[in-house]
């Protein structure tokens, strides 16, 4: 009874575990929240891509396509109430990431107030250490980009009624520097994915050796695909193979 | 060999520090890296200058004390090698060398090259053992270990907690630190019980410190002498997450 | 008062009174159920200071800790985590018999007794082996990842010649990972509040009062602040001297401080002069060494150790063909080969360094070769089995291992003396204890390999928490105050003797001191010693010491971290420890394990020990000279046998 008693001073001393909630507040949770956004988006980036690819079955397949994605749902969901669902889930996701890698980043300056006089050679990943301006022109990039092929303010057409007359009307050679900034976010995009799928899997617990392989290759795999799949539209229309 | 060592040099916590540039003279390539120390050491002694101050102890890699960013790179530019057991032969005659301490808002700087790293210390007192108090324990076979276990736990255990994955990190995060300790215990079946608690507990006391979050971009495993994984990591976000999610 | 060099008084005999008597194995048992105990109420009021967070003392601190008393420990280091059993490589020995090879309690005993050369207190080291049983299970369940066979038990390895595989281990970092299981204990009970844990605090004097041993005078070496810490009692886990040789495979750090400043309050110091060599080390590379490289000694397995057969042989290794190669130990012991002793194989080793046979810088190595194990086994196993060794040597060296042979020479590795103890692990002054290295207790004239990290545990988890409580029993003891006399007299020395060592200024800095010292250590006390040898030795220390306290320089101030100011106080301790070590060597005329006079051996170079005038323990007296009480060893169970390897 003696022993067991001071023991149980010492075992009561131990904080017990802090709850959900600071989980939630710690780094990893809002790595948590990094990682399901990400995800969300990436999924969305693929079916947006698959999507694309239904410009090379022509214009009228391609604005069908357009339309029907209005009425996703139907008939339990009224017209373009699916497409708002969407919308909405992908700006919490597209918020909840941003501001996720905001507290990080802000945290990551206070942890070294003082900076190395030698710059630190990158020994890790590029792609990796790239993620938080690669974010920012990607954010910068889907303003431009929404503006022109969903709102159509700077699009040429900008008639939602015809989104295959806005696309390639979007990328006209003229507009080559509206394409190179395309091809570039798509690119930043690529390299964003890359670092972030695999990072996304191991916030959400990856931990085998085996597994880390496997997640490098899909992050490269769905980086590759994402690129290509994208730049097929500006490079086809480019091209003369759409117009 | 002639090299000319930028140190950084500051005189307690509150001072401010610079760069200083030393030539040292008449090395050796069988010299380490803390024996180039030592010899300018004395040099400015007998010159009547104040020495350069730096951790170290065991000089044979094993005790974490020494660790210093030499020209940008944590423990210098030999992989799985500490700055104890980096030999000048790496290096070329007429060098110079930049040497800084380990820069974390956790890790103060104490003098020169010497950091203040109790902030591990704290993160392990929030949870990194498992409470077996002596005389409790059944017998050592009562338990096996599947082998695999035991040499993962191993591989997460040879952390020497020198710092250096903080260093280098671009975030200043100690999570290869103390996910190593959570990889460890976590794998073996006696610390089971204290798994959830203890991943989120050790968590909290690692951002508690003002270490920065994890963004997986592998730079602390890369100049991590033990070659620590990076997929400890996993298995500390696994432990954390899950926990929350079961609401343990 | 100066006295001739080796001179001492003879003493009053001194005897270890706390031993129960009995049948030897009964012994901790009885120990155990009959000893005093304090009450649970009553070890939160009482402080034990613990210096030192070794395996000994981590393990002490956390389970003191864990028993209820208010713990203060104290390192030097910036982390308790960094103590120097962090770097054992083998592993750690156990009576467990789990390969069911014939191992037990009495058959370690009997090997920790013959591998001490019959120097060692019998109801010690039965305890020691007996409680080596547990120590794994502690360890065990504190998670430590000990190397484990395919079917999830744990594996064991035959180390240091012993018939028995009884040595646990994990990989080469046995150490480090038993360290990190004290550690995290320890920590643990820090979390719990019920151990403080100061880092970065050097302990530079103990307070005695009373005739008790009352606290310690510490030095923050961030801020270089003297600030005294009073306690009911003290336990010193300080560690081994072997820094006394400069060079050793001891850290850096490692000193010989707090059992010094405890044995001139009046602790005494048994056996300083038997230390321990280990033949294969990575041999000195020039005079900016700042430390030597343990390899596991398991390399003579398979490597076979050589030398030119002709002094002067500058020949690169591969260029000297078989017959001009003189595999020295597999000559002069046809029967063990490479694989004799510790001590035999460092002795063989300076012999033929002495003739001019030598390899390597300044001809102080031999070959270590594994050309023939190569061939033999071929290079997979070879590096299965040594891989990480060939790469530590290739990381230090540059040079490969499987392409030129290593060379290696001997290096100062343990120190088997240290503060006089009792079977509780009391010094001569009440409430000061001492544990693990820094005491002289178990391994008697010559450490076997994976004992240490044993002894360590063994004292901080297992025997001093049972035997601590008989004192503690009489506590708490009268409240003290800094301001009491005794306490500002041992605080104003500390203070005094930093001025001085700053006040110096001189010309010469300590490290400088201390190479030399360590000089003169390896070359009259070292692997051999003579009567004319420590004599001469004792003259050079004293005037080395007069011309330290006259020519050190030490930089900086006191009220600063101060490495160098650190340095110097660890100097001047090692130079009256060094005295004393020869002193001890020379007044011990036979050889005895890792005590070697070359007066005393046999015909074949053997040590010679003389059980008729020197069976018992020199534990000395602060005094000059200094005073030698003996206490006679008695063999009631083993019959003290001649070693032999020829």
């Amino acid at each position: 009874m003696v022993v067991s008693g001071t023991r149980d001073r010492a075992a009561a001393a131990t904080p017990p575990a802090p709850g959900r909630k600071a989980v939630y507040r710690s780094t990893v949770g809002a790595k948590g929240v990094m990682a399901v956004s990400g995800l969300l988006l990436l999924l969305f980036l693929v079916a947006h891509m698959a999507g694309n690819l239904k410009i090379f079955f022509g214009a009228e397949s391609f604005d069908h396509y357009a339309h029907w994605l209005r009425d996703i749902g139907a008939p339990v969901l009224p017209h373009t109430w699916y497409l708002w669902i969407q919308r909405f889930v992908l700006t919490a996701a597209l918020v909840g990431h941003a501001w996720a890698a905001t507290v990080l980043a802000l945290r990551a300056k206070r942890a070294r107030p003082v900076r190395y006089a030698h710059r630190p050679k990158v020994q890790g990943s590029y792609a990796a250490r790239t993620m938080r301006w690669g974010g920012v022109i990607i954010l910068l990039f889907l303003v431009w980009h929404l503006l022109d092929l969903t709102v159509g303010t700077v699009n040429p057409v900008g008639n939602p009624a015809t989104p295959y007359a806005n696309v390639v009307a979007g990328f006209a050679p003229s507009r080559w520097p509206v394409t190179l900034f395309y091809a570039l976010a798509v690119v930043a995009i690529g390299f964003h994915v890359r670092h972030g799928l695999f990072s996304a899997l191991r916030t959400l617990g990856q931990r085998t050796a085996k597994g880390e392989q496997r997640a490098r290759v899909a992050a490269l795999g769905f980086a590759i695909i994402l690129c290509a799949g994208f730049l097929s539209v500006p490079f086809a229309v480019l091209v003369g193979l759409v117009g | 060999m002639k090299l000319t060592l930028r140190i950084w040099r500051q005189k307690d916590r509150d001072a401010r520090g610079r760069m200083v540039a030393y030539d040292v003279d008449g090395l050796s390539a069988d010299m380490s890296f803390l024996e180039v120390l030592d010899v300018l050491n004395e040099q400015l002694t007998t010159a009547g200058d104040e020495p350069v101050a730096f951790d170290h102890d065991c000089r044979e890699g094993i005790c974490g004390a020494c660790g210093m960013v030499i020209n940008g790179v944590a423990h210098g530019p030999q992989k799985l090698t500490t700055a104890c057991q980096l030999h000048m032969r790496h290096f070329k005659d007429g060098d110079t060398i930049d040497v800084e301490p380990w820069r974390a808002r956790a890790f103060p700087v104490v003098k020169d090259l010497v950091v203040d790293r109790s902030a591990f210390d704290r993160i392990i007192q929030a949870g990194g053992y498992i409470s077996a108090p002596t005389g409790s324990a059944p017998d050592a076979h009562a338990t096996p270990v599947p082998k695999v276990d035991a040499d993962a736990a191993f591989e997460a255990a040879a952390c020497i907690g020198c710092g250096a994955c903080v260093a280098a990190c671009p975030n200043g995060s100690a999570m290869l630190f103390t996910a190593a300790k959570v990889a460890h215990l976590g794998t073996l079946p006696q610390g089971q019980p204290e798994r959830p608690s203890r991943a989120t507990s050790m968590l909290a006391a690692h951002d508690e410190a003002g270490f920065g979050g994890c963004t997986n971009t592998g730079e602390c495993t890369a100049v991590c002498p033990k070659g620590i994984p990076l997929t400890v990591i996993g298995s500390l976000n696994h432990d954390v997450l899950g926990a929350a999610v079961r609401g343990r | 008062m100066t006295t001739n060099p080796g001179e001492f008084v003879l003493g009053e005999p001194i005897a270890d009174t706390a031993a129960p008597d009995g049948p030897l194995a009964e012994r901790w048992t009885r120990r155990r159920s009959t000893g005093r105990l304090v009450n649970p109420a009553n070890r939160r009021r009482l402080d034990v200071i613990v210096v030192g967070s070794g395996l000994a003392g981590g393990s002490a601190a956390a389970t003191l800790g864990e028993l209820g008393y208010r713990v203060r420990c104290y390192c030097y280091q910036d982390s308790p985590r960094r103590a120097h059993s962090i770097a054992a490589q083998g592993g750690i020995n156990a009576a467990k018999n789990y390969r069911n090879d014939g191992d037990s309690v009495e058959r370690l005993f009997h090997d920790t007794i013959k591998g001490g050369d019959f120097r060692s207190r019998e109801s010690n080291v039965y305890r020691l082996a007996e409680v080596s049983v547990e120590i794994i299970d502690q360890c065990v369940a504190q998670g430590v990842p000990f190397a484990r066979e395919y079917g999830g038990l744990l594996d064991t390895r035959s180390f240091g010649g012993a018939q028995v595989s009884r040595t646990f281990y994990a990989r080469g970092q046995t150490g480090q990972q038993l360290l990190l299981g004290a550690y995290q204990a320890l920590e643990r009970q820090v979390n719990a509040g019920t151990v403080t844990m100061h880092t970065r605090h050097e302990m530079l004097d103990l307070i005695v009062v009373d005739g008790r041993a009352r606290g310690i005078v510490v030095r923050d070496l961030e801020t270089g602040a003297v600030t005294v810490d009073l306690a009911d009692a003290v336990v010193l886990a300080s560690g081994g001297y072997g820094n006394v040789f400069h060079l050793s495979t001891n850290a850096k750090g490692c000193n010989v401080t707090a059992s010094w400043r405890a044995h001139r309050r009046g602790a005494l110091f048994a056996n300083p002069a038997f230390t321990q060599i280990h033949p294969t080390c990575i041999p000195v590379s020039g005079d900016h060494q700042s430390k030597l490289t343990l390899m596991s000694e398991s390399l003579r397995n398979d490597g076979r150790v050589w030398v030119p057969a002709e002094a002067g042989d500058t020949r690169a290794p591969g260029d000297i063909p078989e017959d001009e190669r003189d595999y020295f130990l597999e000559r002069r012991y046809p029967a063990y080969g490479n694989l004799v002793p510790r001590d035999i194989a460092s002795r063989a080793t300076k012999a033929v360094c002495d003739d001019g046979r030598g390899v390597g810088p300044g001809g102080r190595g031999v070959y270590l070769d594994f050309a023939d194990a190569l061939e033999r086994l071929g290079r997979a196993t070879v590096e299965a089995r040594y891989g990480n060794l060939f790469e530590m040597y290739e990381r230090i060296t540059g040079d490969d291992p499987y392409q030129t042979p290593m060379r290696i020479y001997p290096a100062v590795h343990y120190t088997m003396g240290g503060l006089w103890v009792d079977y509780d692990l009391r010094s001569t002054i009440p409430g000061l204890f001492v544990i693990g290295e820094a005491n002289f207790s178990d391994h008697g004239a010559n450490r076997l390999g994976a004992s240490a990290l044993m002894q360590g545990l063994a004292d901080g988890y297992f025997v001093l928490p049972n035997t601590i409580g008989a004192y503690l029993a009489d506590g708490p003891f009268p409240k003290l105050t800094p301001k009491h006399p005794d306490v500002v007299e041992a605080r104003t020395a500390v203070t005094d003797q930093v001025r001085r060592l700053l006040t110096i200024d001189g010309d010469r800095s300590v490290d400088s001191f201390h190479r030399e010292l360590g000089r003169i250590m390896w070359e009259y006390c070292g692997m051999e010693r003579t009567d004319a040898g420590l004599r001469k030795a004792i003259e050079l220390i004293r005037s080395l010491r007069e011309e330290f306290w006259a020519r050190v320089k030490v930089p900086g101030t006191g009220a600063e971290l101060n490495q160098s100011l650190e340095r110097a106080g660890r100097v001047a301790d090692f130079f009256e420890l060094a005295e004393l070590m020869c002193v001890d060597a020379l007044h011990r005329t036979e050889s005895c394990g890792g005590h070697f006079r070359a007066e005393s051996q046999t015909p074949d170079g053997e040590a010679l020990r003389d059980d008729e005038h020197f069976s018992y323990v020199a534990a000395w007296e602060h005094a000059t000279p200094p005073v030698l009480h003996k206490e006679e060893l008695a063999f009631e169970y083993e019959t003290p046998s001649q070693r032999s390897y020829s």
